[in-house]
């Protein structure tokens, strides 16, 4: 095992493991931020689930984990692939052969890296050891989460990062979705095309959420 | 027409190199590339200079030894086209071409536009044959197969080993040359029995020949002039993976 | 004549190679593993002998010019290749393919030699099938098969339209495989200039390492040569613009009789030259004239475009005069015919040099879509070279130089008449005749590379268990050294005005024009005289930049074109010397009433061998007489 995990291939199937990991965290983020535009009780009560379930307990190290894995194996990579080509090519046209996003996800990877280092001082360091406000919902003391969130998002400057920061993801993952399968063995001709378009649609929804909620309560402050 | 030249000029394999800008007139549109720069050799000889070394053989786009990379792009403009195949028609009067070697650390330049690609003969050295002895091959119809995997084996098979696809990746790998070769013997019921075992071998060469690794951009195969697609390389992570879980 | 000793096994024909490897001596396998074989050239004839050699144990020295032994010509090969499989029950057998290469190549093969070659191609296709040749399959999952080059069975098999590139391959995996179990030292980028000969056997090459210009020795105790043909000669042919005789040459000169060299395949469909810098013509591949009608206009420098020309206006010129086969005559036919037309002003296109391949009415009939299912990647060729859409307008092809049928003289063991020295492929003489069939070339290299050198190789070596390894130092080494050396410390020293490639155009131009399709004495006469002054002209005005010691390519092209002076007039002599006109040899002395080849058994049945006699000198001709007791012999028809 230990030089299947020596060979390039053996390294890249561990950052696209962790990255699908990721993708699927993604996904049950993404579903409890849109709490915030139902209103200050069902986010609470979301995010309260979130913090006391015990299934969520077990996952939070190992997505710390697939964090972890997922940039140090990049990074890895990426390092190791500077190296191949010590003469550079004096002019490169790849506009029509290769994408953007697909050329620079390490860049991508690494502007996500700055938002989240922000983005856990703000909400989950605060979440857990910070000073928080609590609400009485049916009997149960619930964490206030609403009020914090909502409270950096007025600020325009917060919330434009944060918009910047679900486009960062959202191009991270145009081209992360379908390469993770493609690593994995997991695609064909046929396949790849689908998973690309899949690939298009799944960053659309999680980059257009994330960055619909800070938007929301940006505008919603301004007119209102 | 007349046609500016910045070409990378090297005298040996320890020699720095550095660009040189020709100017070329009277070029003919039905000219070949190649022929293009044949025709500045010729007038270099004549003038006393060294002609631009560069390789080259069948000039039919099959042998695989034209390697240059023009504006920016292995082969040049166009699609599915070797540079011996890239006609000046592309071209229009006025137009300054930048002309390299394939480079890559795996890839040394000898001299000029000649990069040295003996580190894929290195790869396929690694396992890219079926080990079958002459003689004791069975009649050839007593395995039957399956016309798409057939086809399917041919489309790898089609690959010339040109480099271009190193040539072309950001990172240097040579994913889509191995993945040619490990996909057409893994779709055949005679190459089928030793895939894993190949991809791996293959890879660990690769990696130690100082080729990167793939990122997936799709560049190789968008500049592939056999239109070697990226689903090979799916086979290829397919048989590695199924080969790394069994040992 | 006791130079030719053909070594033909006794028995019935079919059972002569039988009982041949029943016969050679055997090398046992400690003993192989003590006896060192070159061999120079990396084709399918080359890759495959060499990794068959290393597989039986020998220790193998192979040699490419290329920068990797996959790159050799075969990769080229279009259409197929032949085996008596029968697959299609179409009444195919090893006799009907002996017969038909026999009857193709106009009767001037070897009988045995042949017979051997068909018996061996089954074998063969097995050898690929089971080292991944991807050939093509019907739906059943069984091989496919299709007619070539007008043969009456199905017997081609064919991996779309790069047989060559395939068969090359598996023989080069079959290669590199030894190569990493070190059983072959691979020696790429390497050029052969010379032979060396130690009391009289081959016994080691001279060489030229292209990247750092050193000048090598290598010593084995036998030489493969399996350097490919010649038709570089014609400066354009369908052949790679490194293919080269200088092996060959070397060899020759060294006393390997060099057999029927004007025996040259023009291919009739190529894309026609477009401009002066030229380098190559481009083969579209026979399989086109199975629904092309080729034509000229009826008048004479008609230089209306080809939709403008009516029906009534065109002479379908093949149809017209063969009406039996019409458009599927064999190559040399057609080629003639195209030739024939162009010099008597029907030509068409710019330089009136080109005819029209018309598919308009198979078009009409089949419908487009049939017909790019057939051709479709020839047509897209074919308009990415010349801009034109075959769809809507006629192509336009014309002859190129393509295969030579002559070689180095070898007898049945493949051995030349140099002790040691063997050739295999294009490079020697054996089995194609006056002219090859359509995907024979493929059969014949894998043959010799697989299945019979290995096999009459170990008769000679079975000799020699007892030869130490041959030490580079002997003073042979050194003479054939210094040899080189010398003689390109001379190319280099001439520094004239004018490049090699212009040398080498002109020669061609001579060969194409004089010593091409048609040939006569007055011509053939003036081609000697012509290129006798051309080279003197080469060696006083050559000019070649840079220097010896390193990678310099005008110095290689220089000591090629040096060897096709002397090859060229060899040709010549030998196209003066035939005065018949068999396969692709046509001279215009020798035609019927009608313009068609006229053979003459009782004069010409033999093999033209010609022995070196030193620089300056004139040639002698040994003849090896050829008998067909088996072979249907008739007379070329295609009316």
């Amino acid at each position: 095992m230990s030089s299947f995990l020596n060979a390039s291939v053996g390294r890249k199937f561990l950052v696209s493991i962790s990255g699908l990991f990721l993708i699927m965290f993604l996904a049950v983020h993404l579903t409890v931020n849109l709490f915030l535009i139902a209103g200050q009780e069902a986010y609470n009560l979301a995010a309260h689930f979130m913090a006391t379930n015990p299934a969520i307990k077990v996952m939070e190290p190992l997505l710390a984990a697939g964090f972890l894995l997922h940039i140090a194996y990049s990074a890895f990579i990426t390092f190791t692939n500077q190296g191949t080509r010590p003469q550079k090519y004096a002019m490169v046209d790849q506009r029509e052969t290769s994408s953007w996003p697909s050329r620079n996800m390490f860049v991508l990877g690494f502007l996500i890296l700055l938002f989240l280092v922000l983005h856990l001082s703000n909400f989950w360091y605060n979440m857990k050891f910070g000073e928080m406000t609590y609400i009485v919902y049916g009997g149960e003391e619930v964490q206030d989460a609403y009020s914090l969130v909502t409270g950096k998002f007025v600020i325009w400057w917060y919330a434009l990062i944060y918009v910047a920061g679900a486009v960062f993801l959202g191009l991270h993952l145009v081209h992360g979705f379908a390469s993770a399968f493609q690593t994995l063995g997991l695609s064909n001709h046929l396949w790849y095309r689908r998973l690309t378009v899949a690939g298009y649609i799944y960053a659309v929804i999680v980059a257009g959420g994330f960055a619909l909620i800070p938007l929301w309560f940006l505008v919603g402050n301004l007119a209102g | 027409m007349d046609i500016k030249l910045k070409i990378w000029r090297q005298k040996g394999p320890k020699n720095q190199g550095n660009f040189v800008d020709y100017n070329l007139t009277g070029v003919s549109k039905d000219m070949s590339f190649l022929e293009m720069i044949d025709y500045l050799n010729k007038k270099l000889i004549e003038n006393g200079d060294e002609p631009v070394a560069y390789e080259h053989d069948c000039r039919e786009g099959i042998c695989g030894s034209c390697a240059l990379y023009i504006n920016g792009r292995p082969h040049g403009p166009g699609d599915l086209v070797t540079t011996c195949e890239l006609r000046m028609t592309k071209f229009t009067d006025g137009d300054t071409i930048v002309i390299e070697p394939w480079r890559a650390r795996s890839f040394p330049v000898i001299k000029d536009l000649i990069a040295d690609r003996f580190a894929f003969d290195k790869i396929m050295e690694a396992g890219g044959f079926i080990p079958v002895n002459t003689g004791s091959a069975p009649e050839a119809n007593s395995i039957p197969v399956p016309k798409e995997a057939s086809d399917e084996a041919f489309d790898a098979a089609a690959c010339i080993g040109c480099g271009a696809c190193v040539a072309a990746c950001k990172n240097s790998s040579a994913m889509l040359f191995v993945a040619a070769k490990v996909s057409h013997l893994a779709l055949l019921p005679q190459g089928k029995s030793e895939s894993g075992k190949r991809a791996r071998a293959m890879i660990a060469k690769m990696d130690e020949l100082g080729f990167g690794s793939c990122t997936n951009t799709g560049a190789c195969e968008a500049e592939c002039p056999k239109g070697i697609s990226l689903a090979h390389i799916a086979r290829l992570n397919r048989e590695y993976l199924k080969e790394g879980f069994r040992s | 004549m006791s130079k030719l000793v053909s070594k033909i096994p006794e028995g019935p024909l079919a059972d002569k190679w039988n009982n041949h490897k029943n016969s050679v001596k055997l090398v046992n396998p400690a003993n192989k593993a003590r006896l060192e074989i070159i061999v120079v050239g990396t084709g399918l004839a080359g890759s495959s002998a060499a990794a068959t050699l290393a597989e039986l144990g020998y220790n193998v020295k192979a040699f490419c010019f290329q920068d990797s032994p996959r790159r050799a010509h075969s990769v080229a090969a279009q259409g197929g290749i032949n085996a008596a499989k029968n697959y299609k029950n179409d009444g195919d057998s090893v006799f009907r393919l002996f017969n038909d290469i026999i009857k193709g190549g106009d009767y001037r093969s070897r009988e045995a030699n042949v017979y051997r070659a068909a018996e061996v191609s089954n074998q063969t296709i097995d050898q690929m099938v089971a080292a991944g040749v991807p050939f093509a399959r019907e739906y059943s999952g069984y091989l496919d098969n299709r007619s070539f080059g007008g043969v009456q069975v199905s017997r081609t098999f064919y991996a779309r339209g790069q047989t060559g590139q395939q068969c090359l391959l598996g023989a080069y995996s079959s290669l590199i495989r030894q190569i990493a179990k070190g059983k072959v030292t691979m020696y790429s980028r390497r050029d052969m200039i010379d032979l060396v000969l130690v009391e009289g056997r081959a016994r080691g090459i001279i060489t030229r390492n292209l990247v750092t210009g050193e000048i090598e020795r290598h010593s084995a105790h036998a030489v493969v040569l399996a350097s490919g043909g010649y038709g570089t000669i014609y400066y354009l042919s369908t052949l790679a613009v490194g293919s080269n005789a200088t092996a060959a040459w070397a060899a020759h000169k060294k006393g390997a009789l060099f057999s029927n060299p004007s025996f040259v395949q023009i291919h009739p469909t190529s894309i026609p030259q477009l401009n002066d810098y030229q380098a190559k013509l481009t083969l579209m591949s026979e399989s086109l004239r199975n629904d092309g009608r080729i034509w000229v206009p009826k008048e004479k420098g008609d230089k209306r475009h080809p939709s403008e020309i009516s029906e009534d206006e065109r002479d379908y010129y093949l149809e017209r005069r063969y009406p039996a086969f019409g458009n599927l005559v064999p190559r040399d036919v057609a080629s003639r015919a195209a030739k024939e037309r162009c010099d008597a002003g029907y030509g068409v296109g710019e330089t009136g040099l080109s005819v029209y391949l018309d598919f308009s009415r198979a078009i009409e009939k089949q419908g487009k879509g049939a017909i790019e299912n057939k051709y479709g990647n020839l047509f897209e060729m074919y308009k990415k070279i010349t801009g034109i859409n075959p769809y809507n307008e006629p192509m336009r092809i014309y002859p190129a130089g393509h295969y030579t049928m002559g070689g180095l003289w070898v007898d049945y063991n493949l051995m030349t008449t140099i002790p040691g020295l063997f050739a295999i492929g294009e490079s020697n003489f054996s089995d194609h005749g006056a002219n090859r069939l359509g995907a024979g070339s493929l059969m014949q290299c894998s043959g010799d590379g697989y299945f019979i050198l290995p096999v009459t190789i170990g008769d000679y070596l079975a000799d020699e268990i007892r030869t130490p390894r041959i030490p580079t130092d002997l003073p042979e080494f050194e003479k054939a050294e210094k040899d080189v050396v010398e003689k390109i410390q001379s190319l280099m020293a001439v520094n004239g005005t004018q490049t090699v490639t212009s040398f080498h155009k002109r020669l061609g131009r001579i060969m194409w024009d004089l010593c091409g399709m048609v040939r006569n004495e007055d011509g053939l006469k003036e081609a000697l005289n012509q290129i006798a002054g051309l080279k003197e002209e080469f060696w006083k005005d050559v000019k070649i930049p840079g220097t010896v010691g390193e990678l310099n390519q005008e110095l290689e092209k220089a000591v090629k074109v040096a060897d096709f002076f002397e090859l060229g007039r060899l040709m010549c002599r030998d196209a003066l010397e035939r005065k018949e006109s068999c396969g692709a040899h046509f001279r215009e002395e020798s035609q019927t009433p009608d313009g068609e080849a006229q053979r003459i058994d009782s004069e010409y049945s033999y093999v033209a061998a010609w022995e070196y006699q030193g620089e300056g000198k004139d040639h002698t001709l040994h003849k090896e007489e050829l008998t067909f007791k088996d072979a249907r012999i008739q007379k070329r028809s295609y009316k």
